[in-house]
């Protein structure tokens, strides 16, 4: 499949480590990736934040860059930029774009998918030929649980890693109060939900906290960073690429 | 854009600013940092919501029709909105017809001067109330009061609140702030005749409250209500409660008002078996709620014998005139929304300043009241006291989708607050994020973050707006490499040739295993 890979402006900037993770999971997987060197930003924390006319030109620069039909999907490791894509572009388009946009947005919030929903869901692939040696515990991301609704297709496929410690992490599903601009705008509350997190991820004694999504993952890793914890995060993508072969390396700072 | 605003409708008013209780002193940020700090509430709250959650789960979670329920909730609400005009005038003729009055009340100015009068009408100085939103939200008991007129709370943790001269912080546990130590200080200081050896055993607190009620019920002539369904078709008031007192005020007396927000209309009767499975079951997490009270009219002989239906709308005019406030309006108030908010759990029902709090609270509130009438209005904080995290949505019964409103809600304060900081650096970011070449000349910029960080690759601080953040996270410095970069050189094209050779050779040896 040729495949095009979203980045992120976050994960290409800050959290380069996952991205590469992926590209080298989807091409390990036989595929052909390729990255529309045009791509940018989503937009999202335009639109959460209240602004939809200054996100117009970002929407566009998306679909243009993703829209060529040689482009059979488009993958990102992060639930929040496909629900963003696949929610609230044709927000901004509807209210602020023109035809040729609302048509540009519509082709290619059909093709567009989170990392573990395409694993599972377009590429039916629940085991990738992981190895991670390691006690992991795994938090599922609002935006990847209630707006893309992936479920548990990210257990699933850290279930079939190879020599995986999975434990499960207690009260999983309540928000770790990262929120985009809520975690500056409200950063008290935010605080106060986040020390809840850390009490439960710190309870099940993994080495490793993971998510699907880079943006709660520099949330709470910046958090354990800050009291010190045994516990790094890592994102899906990362455990997903370790192979025997290949096995996964700290080279980022512990966050 | 022209400056002729001829033809431009005019918006219908919203609450009048300075009334009622609908808008807190303070912004949301500054609010919730005072109540986070209270130790008390946050454990009651976290304890209070958590077991409400699962008793929740379980009662809603064993009807296999529950999504089709909530589908019909929706439906039937979004149906009533769509055409509320003519069910309103349907009630007011069922009402009317069965020997009832019906005042309309355009704000809670309005319907406090018309309780105001009818309870002076009857010539009785006090009157017994029934838990209701709608009256604290117009601060009626506030109003009486000023008036002369001693208006009593018959629910258990409504009269708590009352005798403390607090406010309610949660819509359907309005006392969860309080433990028993400090509500057996509250009897003691308040109750008159109280006896002064009484414990904190929870039985005997709510035997000295039973006491205090039953003699109110016996003698009062007035009561007050709200309610949580009027039918249209019949005329039928609906009040579901827990305690009983509900029924004792709204039969024992002689004259009956009722305050009812006019979204709390439903077309037929036959409607109520939809809500009467989502209301308890959402709200208290109970199969039914102990008393299910339904009235229609007047009596002869049975119940009150002059009956007052005010219907108010303070704002709802101006919310269903609003795509967000229209679906907005159809809350049941069931609080649901609020037990599993995470952001409620911690910073309480008081620290968004108004009679609704939580999620809905945030949506709602604005929409009754605005959220730009006077400068700095906290109103305008209120919809972003949200992570987005979405838990709302899928507790509510009539599938509101709570945040999705708050999103939009952003945007109509972002479109009515004109040019602010954010606003420019929102442009600012949009405008370098859409030239490829200006974002990777950015990112280089970013890797001017390394010179800040620690030797071990950490930020600790970090300058306004970004200093809350910093008090209690670790910032990385940004990575050497971009991924772009990264996959432009050698080493990249190395990685990803030897990903797509291991998929060969993967391939080649399952094909010689067959
Ligand atoms: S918004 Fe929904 S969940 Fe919240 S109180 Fe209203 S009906 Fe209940």
């Amino acid at each position: 499949m040729r495949i095009g890979l979203f980045a992120t402006c976050l994960g290409d900037t800050l959290f380069p480590e996952a991205v590469k993770s992926t590209a080298v999971l989807l091409a390990r997987l036989g595929h052909d990736v390729v990255f529309p060197p045009g791509q940018t930003c989503c937009g999202q924390m335009h639109v959460n934040t209240g602004y939809q006319r200054e996100p117009v030109p970002l929407v566009r620069n998306f679909a243009e860059q993703f829209g060529d039909a040689s482009i059979e999907a488009v993958v990102m490791p992060s639930g929040s930029c496909a629900g963003s894509v696949r929610h609230q572009h044709e927000i901004v388009a509807e209210r602020y774009g023109d035809a040729s946009l609302r048509a540009g947005v519509a082709t290619v919030k059909a093709k567009t998918y989170e990392l573990s929903e395409f694993l599972v869901d377009v590429l039916d692939a629940e085991d990738v030929g992981a190895y991670f040696p390691h006690r992991v515990t795994y938090h599922p991301t609002c935006h990847s649980l209630r707006m893309l609704r992936v479920g548990d297709k990210p257990l699933k496929l850290l279930r079939a890693v190879d020599s995986i410690d999975l434990v499960e992490l207690p009260e999983a599903d309540s928000c770790c109060g990262f929120g985009g601009t809520f975690a500056v705008k409200n950063a008290e509350t935010s605080t106060a939900m986040l020390q809840d997190k850390m009490r439960n991820i710190a309870g099940t004694d993994a080495e490793v906290c993971t998510a699907g999504d880079s943006s709660c993952l520099m949330h709470i890793g910046g958090g354990l960073s800050r009291i010190r914890s045994g516990t790094r995060t890592l994102h899906l993508a990362q455990i997903l690429s370790a192979t025997r072969t290949s096995p996964y390396v700290p080279t980022e700072a512990v966050r | 854009m022209s400056s002729t605003f001829l033809g431009m409708p005019a918006t219908p008013p919203r609450s009048p600013y300075g009334t009622g209780n609908l808008r807190g002193d303070r912004k949301f940020p500054k609010a919730a940092h005072d109540e986070l700090r209270n130790e008390q509430l946050r454990r009651n709250l976290g304890r209070a919501t958590r077991t409400i959650r699962a008793k929740r789960l379980n009662v809603t979670g064993e009807l296999p029709d529950w999504e089709a329920l909530r589908e019909a909730g929706s439906a039937i609400k979004t149906d009533t909105m769509n055409r509320l005009p003519e069910l309103l005038e349907q009630l007011e003729r069922k009402v009317t017809e069965r020997g009832g009055t019906v005042h309309w009340a355009r704000d809670g100015v309005e319907a406090n001067e018309i309780v105001t009068r009818l309870v002076k009408a009857t010539g009785s100085s006090d009157v017994i109330k029934v838990k209701s939103m709608a009256t604290q939200e117009i601060g009626l008991n506030e109003h009486l009061e000023s008036v002369g007129i001693t208006p009593y709370e018959t629910d258990l943790a409504e009269l708590i609140v009352q005798l403390a001269h607090d406010k309610p912080s949660h819509i359907l546990v309005p006392a969860i702030h309080r433990n028993r130590d400090e509500i057996r200080q509250i009897f003691l200081k308040e109750i008159p005749g109280v006896d002064p050896g009484l414990d904190n055993v929870p039985a005997h607190l709510a035997a000295a409250a039973r006491a205090y009620l039953r003699e109110k019920f016996m003698t009062t002539e007035v009561a007050v209500s709200g309610a949580n369904f009027g039918i249209a078709e019949t005329g039928t008031l609906a009040v579901v409660e827990s305690e009983g007192n509900g029924r004792m005020c709204l039969t024992m007396p002689d004259t009956l008002i009722t305050v009812m927000g006019i979204e709390k209309v439903l077309p037929r009767y036959q409607d109520l078996e939809v809500f009467l499975q989502l209301l308890p079951r959402s709200s208290t997490g109970e199969r039914m709620n102990p008393y299910t009270s339904m009235w229609t009219g007047v009596t002869p002989g049975d119940g009150p014998q002059d009956f007052h239906l005010v219907l108010l709308d303070n704002g709802r005019t101006a919310a269903l005139a609003d795509r967000i406030g229209r679906e907005a309006l159809n809350c049941i108030r069931c609080s649901a929304c609020l037990n599993v908010c995470p952001v409620y759990e911690r910073a309480g029902g008081h620290a968004y300043g108004s009679t609704y709090p939580g999620p809905i609270g945030a949506v709602l509130t604005p929409q009754l009241a605005g959220m730009h009438a006077a400068k700095g209005d906290p109103n305008s904080s209120l919809p972003y006291a949200s992570s987005l995290c979405g838990a709302c949505f899928d507790a509510c019964p009539v599938k509101i989708d709570i945040p999705s409103l708050l999103v939009e809600l952003r945007h109509q304060n972002t479109e009515q607050s004109g040019t602010t900081a954010e606003k420019l650096a929102m442009k600012a970011a949009a405008t370098v994020m859409k030239h490829p070449k200006l974002f990777t000349a950015a990112q280089k910029g970013a890797g001017i973050g390394r010179l800040v960080g620690g030797r071990d690759g950490r930020i600790s601080h970090l300058p306004p707006p970004f200093n809350g953040w910093s008090e209690s996270r670790d910032t990385a410095a940004p990575p050497k490499q971009t991924f772009r970069s990264w996959l432009a050189s050698a080493e990249g094209a190395q990685a990803m040739r030897a990903a797509a050779g291991e998929y060969e050779k993967n391939r080649k040896q399952k094909e010689e295993e067959k």
